[in-house]
C-alpha cells in the first residue's frame, strides 16, 4: 500500500509539473508585449524597458517558466496586472468559496445520485428505471446556464424562496451564506445527479448478474442481506472513485454556475481575469483549479484501492 | 489517470471506456446502400430518431436561415423595443428593437459552423497526428503523448478559458481553442484503435508490398478506425456546442453583435423580468440543439460500435 501511494505521488508531481508547464506556454501566446499592454499605448521605450526589465521578459522563456513555478510553490503568486494588488489572498479567498459551494453541491447530490441509481439499477427496465434513466439523459446534456436560468426563474423570481444573485461578502460566515448557496449547488446538483445515478445504475446492474449474487441468493439469504452485503459493496466501488473524479467537471462547472448566480468564486475571478488580461492572475487561477483537480484524482485513487485489494497488490 | 473516466464526455469517449474494435458490418457494403442503411438504423429508436430530426431541422435552419428570417441579424426598429411575442415578431423583440425570432433562425449558422469547423479540422488532424504516432510508435509517439497528457490534465473548460485569456475573445479563438483542445483527443482515439490493427496481416502485407507510408496510414489502416472515429466526432460536435454557447455567454468568445444563442442569453439577462423572451428562446434553442445532437451521437454510437 506504502509503494503504491509512493508511486502514486509522484505521478501527481509529474502531471503538476507538465501541466505547469502548458499553464506557462498558454500564456506565452499572448500576440504582442505584456510591458506594452501594463503601461498602455502612451508609454515611453525607456518606461517599457524598465518594466520588462523588472518583470524578467528579458530572460529566456525556459529561465522564466523557471523562477515563476518556484516563486508559485513558495507563495509568491505575484501582483495582478488590473488591481495591482497581491494575488494571493485574493485568490485564496476566492477558493474558500468555491470550496464552500462545492461542499454543499456534494452533500445534497451524492446520497440522492446514489439513492436513485441503486433503486434504478434494482428495477432494470420497470417504470422507475425508466423515468431516472430518461430525466437524466435530458438533464446530462443541458448547459449549466440554462438550467441554473430556468432555476431562478422558478424559485427565486415566481417562488421568492432563495435570492437570484449570490454575491456573498468576504466576510460573509457558511451559515449566512448558505440560503444563497442553494440555487447554485441546486444546478450543479441537476447535472452531477444524473452523471453519478447513470454510473451507479450501471454497477449494479452489472453485479446482479455475477454468480456470486445467484449463490448468496440460492443459498436462502434474505433479499436484503444480498443486495447490502453483497451486491451494494461492489457495485458502488466504481461510483465512489467517479465522485472524486466528478471534481473536475465540477470545476468547469462552478466556472459557469458561479457566472450565472454572480458568486465570488475562482470561476468568477478566471472570467474577471480573462477580461482584464490579467495572465498573472489567469495562471495563478487556474493553477489552484488545476492543482485541486489532481489531488481529487488522488484522493479517487486511493480511495479505489482502500476498496479494492486487488488494485494494490497487482 | 483522471482523463479516461469523465463527466459529460469533456474528453476521450463517453464511458471512459476504450473504443472498441469494429465489428460492425457497415464497413463491408458500399456506397448508398451503407447511408440508407445508416440512417434506417438511426431511425429504428425513437431517441436516436429524434435525435436526427432535431438536427436536419437546424442544419436547415443554419443553410436557409437569411430567407426565412423576417428582419435582418441587427435590424433595430426602435418602436418596437421589448414587445413580446406577436404575429409581427413570433419571438418578440429585445431591448434594442431586434426581432428575436430572426436572430435564434440566424444564429443556427452561427453556432452549428463554428462547432461543425472547429470539430472537422480538429478531426482531420487528430486523425493524421494519431494513425501516424500509433503506426510509428517510438519516441515520435511517447513524445507526442506525453504533451498531450499535459494539455489534458486538466478540466477542458480550463484549458479553453486558458487559452483565450491569452488570445482574446473572438470568433477565430473560439475556433482555434476547438481545434487545439479537441485535436489531442481525437488522435489519442485514432490512436488506440491504429494499435490494435497494427499488427494484423493485410497490414505486413500491404508493408511488404512496399506501399509508403501515406497509402498504407489512409488506405489500410483508415478505414479499420472509421466507426469509432465517426462516434467520436458526433460526441465532439456535441460538446463543441455546448461548448461555444457556454463561452459565448461567459462573454469571452464570440463578441457581439453576433446572434449567437449564448451571447444573447448574456445580454438579455440583465432585461428579463421586464422581457424574459428575449433570453428564453436562445436558451431553449440551445437546449434543444444540445439535447438532439446528444441524441444523436448515443445513436451513432450504438449503430457503428454495438450492432453485430
Amino acid at each position: 500500500m506504502v509503494k503504491y501511494l509512493l508511486r502514486r505521488f509522484g505521478f501527481l508531481i509529474l502531471t503538476l509539473l507538465i501541466t505547469s508547464m502548458v499553464i506557462f506556454a498558454a500564456t506565452q501566446l499572448l500576440p504582442g508585449d505584456v510591458a506594452r499592454v501594463i503601461l498602455g499605448r502612451e508609454a515611453g521605450e525607456a518606461a517599457l524597458q524598465a518594466l520588462r526589465e523588472e518583470l524578467g521578459l528579458n530572460d529566456p522563456v525556459p529561465v522564466q517558466y523557471g523562477r515563476w513555478l518556484v516563486n508559485f510553490v513558495r507563495g509568491d503568486w505575484g501582483k495582478s496586472y488590473s488591481t495591482k494588488s497581491e494575488i494571493r489572498p485574493l485568490v485564496i479567498g476566492r477558493l474558500r468559496n468555491s470550496l464552500m459551494l462545492a461542499v454543499v453541491i456534494l452533500v445534497i447530490s451524492v446520497p440522492v445520485a446514489i439513492f436513485l441509481g441503486v433503486v434504478a439499477g434494482l428495477n432494470e427496465n420497470k417504470w422507475i428505471d425508466n423515468v431516472v434513466s430518461i430525466a437524466s439523459l435530458a438533464v446530462v446534456g443541458l448547459p449549466e446556464f440554462v438550467t441554473g436560468l430556468v432555476l431562478i426563474q422558478i424559485f427565486a423570481f415566481r417562488l421568492r424562496w432563495f435570492p437570484a444573485n449570490s454575491s456573498i461578502r468576504p466576510t460573509t460566515s457558511f451559515l449566512e451564506a448558505l440560503p444563497m448557496l442553494i440555487l447554485p449547488a441546486l444546478t450543479a446538483t441537476l447535472v452531477l445527479l444524473a452523471y453519478i445515478a447513470r454510473l451507479t445504475r450501471a454497477g449494479v446492474i452489472e453485479e446482479l448478474k455475477q454468480q456470486y449474487v445467484r449463490t448468496a441468493d440460492l443459498k436462502g439469504l434474505p433479499y436484503r442481506v444480498v443486495i447490502f452485503k453483497h451486491v451494494l459493496r461492489n457495485a458502488l466501488i466504481p461510483t465512489i472513485t467517479v465522485i472524486a473524479i466528478s471534481m473536475g467537471w465540477l470545476i468547469s462547472g462552478l466556472i459557469v454556475i458561479e457566472n450565472v448566480f454572480n458568486y465570488p468564486g475562482l470561476g468568477r475571478l478566471m472570467v474577471f481575469a480573462i477580461d482584464r488580461r490579467d495572465l498573472p492572475l489567469l495562471q495563478a487561477v487556474t493553477m489552484v483549479a488545476v492543482l485541486g483537480f489532481a489531488l481529487s484524482n488522488l484522493l479517487a485513487d486511493i480511495l479505489y484501492a482502500i476498496l479494492d485489494p486487488r488494485i494494490r497488490l497487482g | 489517470m483522471g482523463f479516461e473516466v469523465d463527466v459529460r464526455h469533456t474528453s476521450g469517449s463517453v464511458d471512459g471506456q476504450p473504443p472498441s474494435t469494429p465489428t460492425s458490418t457497415y464497413i463491408q457494403l458500399a456506397g448508398w446502400t451503407k447511408v440508407v442503411l445508416f440512417i434506417r438504423a438511426l431511425l429504428s429508436k425513437p431517441a436516436s430518431a429524434l435525435g436526427l430530426i432535431i438536427f436536419v431541422v437546424f442544419l436547415f435552419l443554419a443553410l436557409f436561415g437569411p430567407f426565412l428570417a423576417p428582419y435582418g441579424v441587427n435590424e433595430q426598429i426602435a418602436a418596437d423595443a421589448g414587445q413580446p411575442p406577436s404575429a409581427k415578431h413570433w419571438f418578440g423583440t429585445d431591448n434594442l428593437g431586434r426581432d428575436v425570432f430572426s436572430r435564434v433562425v440566424l444564429g443556427a449558422r452561427e453556432i452549428l459552423s463554428l462547432a461543425g469547423f472547429g470539430t472537422a479540422i480538429a478531426v482531420l488532424f487528430g486523425t493524421t497526428i494519431g494513425l501516424a504516432s500509433g503506426y510509428i510508435g517510438g519516441w515520435f509517439d511517447e513524445i507526442l503523448m506525453r504533451i498531450f497528457d499535459g494539455l489534458l490534465a486538466m478540466p477542458l473548460l480550463l484549458l479553453a478559458l486558458l487559452l483565450l485569456g491569452t488570445l482574446g475573445p473572438s470568433k477565430s479563438s473560439v475556433l482555434l481553442v476547438i481545434i487545439i483542445v479537441y485535436t489531442p483527443i481525437v488522435s489519442r482515439v485514432v490512436r488506440s484503435v491504429v494499435l490494435s490493427v497494427r499488427q494484423r496481416g493485410f497490414i505486413e502485407a500491404a508493408r511488404l508490398r512496399g506501399e509508403n507510408l501515406p497509402y498504407l496510414l489512409f488506405r489500410e489502416i483508415l478505414p479499420s478506425v472509421l466507426p469509432a472515429l465517426a462516434v467520436e466526432a458526433a460526441l465532439r460536435f456535441s460538446y463543441a456546442i455546448f461548448l461555444v454557447a457556454s463561452l459565448g455567454f461567459l462573454g469571452v468568445g464570440v463578441q457581439p453583435p453576433s446572434p449567437d444563442w449564448g451571447l444573447m442569453v448574456r445580454e438579455a439577462r440583465n432585461n428579463v423580468n421586464q422581457m424574459p423572451w428575449a433570453m428564453y428562446y436562445p436558451a431553449a434553442a440551445i437546449a434543444v440543439i444540445v439535447i438532439g445532437v446528444n441524441l444523436l451521437a448515443d445513436g451513432i454510437k450504438r449503430v457503428l460500435l454495438e450492432s453485430k
